[in-house]
């Protein structure tokens, strides 16, 4: 089971303290680093094809106008691409979502770090930085690398000072721009989630089948039945004869004639989650299987 | 059959339609606006939250279904930056900024700003007397891709053109290159780099105040001081008034940086950046509006006298709005 140790692990890396004013911690994950990529790359995206659009919408109206139309089709470009860049963050990160529709399709969202209100400042802040973090080196690089002319140390140096910004969140834990730290925001995960089926009532008229000694039950704690959980919900074919074949094996559990793995696995589920929460109401949290408490 | 229903079971069906409720009304609100809320809804979701926050405390002590967890963290954050999120309507705060906030902003940075003018002067004076003394600098001053052919060895016909001939058609298209060009980008700049101890933003100031100092010394040279001072007046009290605030705004970061008393560094650099942001805000569009000025205005008024005096009312207004002292709006502020 290390691999779900890993991602344990990996999980426990982004996740926040934030504790609201009625004194819960809400337990927020913060976005990582390809989430923040991607996110970016959607947008970018979106905007190109807008301006793709608008290009093209341009051509022809200008085209049917008149013909010495080139220049002014460039000059409107350029006008639409600084609007809609600036525009599109902006605006969208003021929202009730606070997040452009990157952001959204990957279930992110822009937080105050403090936990307060997000303010237009910040929102303004955080996006008036993007301009220098991200275009700019891009631009750059392009520019420079496409014109033999530039200086090579001179290039060196530039390429390492906008490389700071460019690759400045990938050198902090809270995945920080430098925008987000002048303007005390971060980026966190905020998706929407279904209410998943409680497992424990899936099938439950199988159970009956299956009469677990206590001894049985307390093979294991808190931690694998988390793990369990995860392995029905997957419901991977494999996986859950592995599964199975270990935890019989384990309890010493014999196998009827035509018993079903997914059954027998949802069974042992119910049993093993209603005895540790019925010890956690009288204060003993199993934390797995090596807890003696 | 299954003989008990578990306690987290029971937990689960009793409250699970009020976290279905609060779900469908932030999917409204998230989709279409508060607008789109009758008063009864709009009056729920406080109370939602509440109840779903106590839910998720209680879900973590006697449930161990990690989807319900997990749902209710998803619900509860998201309903929790709805209720302590952002209230005021978006045309409500783009008054406010006009009325209050920017003029507010600049002036809290004026300290600032005062040094990053006097950086500015002072390297003007030198960028002129370097030029005068040895016209050489000027190379080493002012790019050549920056100069345009408008060097010491230019004739004083090509620089007097430079100046009143921008050519009629193509305002637009000076306002376009205007956003990507020298000034804006400057101002941009001495902003963002002000957090590495105010370094960069002293050494943008400098090398933009210099190149000033330059262009003024070839001009002057042949007779075209006066001039060329309308030309860079039209637009630059409001041009150059930007990058002074926007350096000051990088200042004061900077500042925060390198002094942030008794907090942690990163705190108080996140506290000066907030509060400068309404003026950057005001500083890019004070850029716009030079831009405008400088693609529009300059191309249509070529009197030299002219051209001073919008410039300098322009100006005047920007340092009454910024600076002039208004009692009310400074109590409204308070509250």
């Amino acid at each position: 089971m290390s691999v779900y140790d890993q991602l344990d692990r990996a999980d426990q890396a982004l996740r926040r303290t934030l504790i609201t004013p009625e004194g819960v911690d809400l337990n927020l994950r913060i976005g990582d680093s390809g989430q923040r990529i991607g996110a970016f790359m959607i947008d970018v995206i979106i905007q190109y094809g807008a301006l793709f659009v608008f290009v093209l919408v341009l051509a022809t109206v200008d085209g049917a106008v008149e013909g010495k139309g080139a220049e002014n089709v460039a000059v409107l470009y350029f006008l639409g691409a600084f609007v809609l860049q600036n525009g599109w963050f902006i605006g969208f990160e003021l929202s009730p979502r606070a997040a452009t529709p990157g952001k959204r399709f990957l279930g992110l969202r822009v937080a105050s770090r403090d936990g307060g209100r997000l303010t237009p400042e910040a929102v303004i802040v955080r996006n008036v930085t993007r301009q220098i973090e991200v275009f700019m080196p891009i631009a750059f690089i392009f520019v420079a690398g496409g014109t033999g002319g530039v200086d090579g140390l001179f290039y060196l140096m530039a390429a390492i000072w906008m490389g700071i910004f460019l690759f400045f969140p990938l050198f902090n834990k809270d995945r920080l721009r430098v925008g987000d730290l002048l303007a005390g925001t971060w980026v966190v995960r905020a998706p929407k989630r279904t209410l998943l089926p409680d497992l424990s009532q899936t099938g439950a008229h199988t159970h009956a089948h299956f009469a677990f000694t206590d001894k049985q039950i307390q093979a294991y704690g808190v931690k694998e039945l988390h793990v369990l959980e995860q392995v029905l919900r997957t419901r991977d074919r494999k996986t859950m004869a592995a599964v199975a074949m270990r935890i019989r094996r384990k309890i010493e559990w014999v196998a009827g004639p035509d018993e079903r793995d997914e059954d027998f696995l949802a069974a042992y589920y119910a049993a093993l989650r209603s005895r540790l929460e019925q010890r956690m109401l009288f204060g003993h949290r199993r934390k797995d299987k090596h807890d003696k408490a | 059959m299954a003989p008990l229903q578990l306690k987290s079971q029971q937990f689960r069906e009793e409250r699970e339609l009020d976290w279905r409720r609060l779900a469908f009304l932030l999917e409204k609100v998230e989709r279409s606006g508060a607008k789109s809320l009758t008063d009864e809804q709009l009056m729920a979701i406080p109370v939602l939250y509440r109840s779903a926050l106590s839910s998720l405390s209680v879900a973590r002590a006697t449930s161990l279904d990690q989807g319900v967890i997990e749902y209710l963290e998803g619900l509860c954050a998201r309903a929790y930056f709805l209720v302590y999120g952002a209230r005021a309507r978006i045309g409500e705060r783009i008054l406010r900024f006009f009325s209050h906030g920017w003029p507010a902003a600049v002036r809290s940075i004026w300290k600032e700003t005062l040094a990053a003018t006097l950086i500015t002067v002072l390297s003007v004076v030198v960028g002129y007397l370097l030029v005068v003394q040895n016209p050489d600098w000027y190379y080493a001053i002012v790019g050549s891709d920056m100069a345009n052919g408008r060097d010491p060895a230019a004739s004083a016909e090509f620089l007097r053109k430079s100046l009143y001939d921008g050519g009629g058609d193509q305002s637009l298209a000076t306002f376009a290159a205007f956003l990507f060009n020298n000034n804006a980008r400057v101002a941009l700049l001495a902003f963002a780099l002000g957090f590495a101890f105010t370094l960069p933003t002293a050494l943008l100031l400098i090398q933009n105040g210099a190149l000033m100092g330059a262009m003024i010394a070839v001009f002057a040279s042949k007779g075209l001081g006066w001039q060329f001072g309308g030309w860079l007046f039209i637009h630059g009290t409001t041009e150059i008034f930007a990058i002074l605030i926007a350096g000051g705004a990088g200042f004061r970061i900077g500042l925060a940086a390198a002094f942030p008393g008794d907090r942690t560094r990163l705190d108080s650099v996140a506290t000066a950046g907030r509060q400068t942001g309404a003026a950057m805000a005001g500083v890019v569009i004070m850029l716009l509006f030079a831009g405008l000025l400088e693609g529009f205005g300059r191309q249509l008024i070529t009197s030299d006298l002219l051209r001073y005096a919008v410039g300098g009312v322009i100006g005047a207004i920007w340092l009454g709005y910024f600076y002039l002292p208004r009692p009310e709006g400074g109590r409204l502020e308070r509250l």
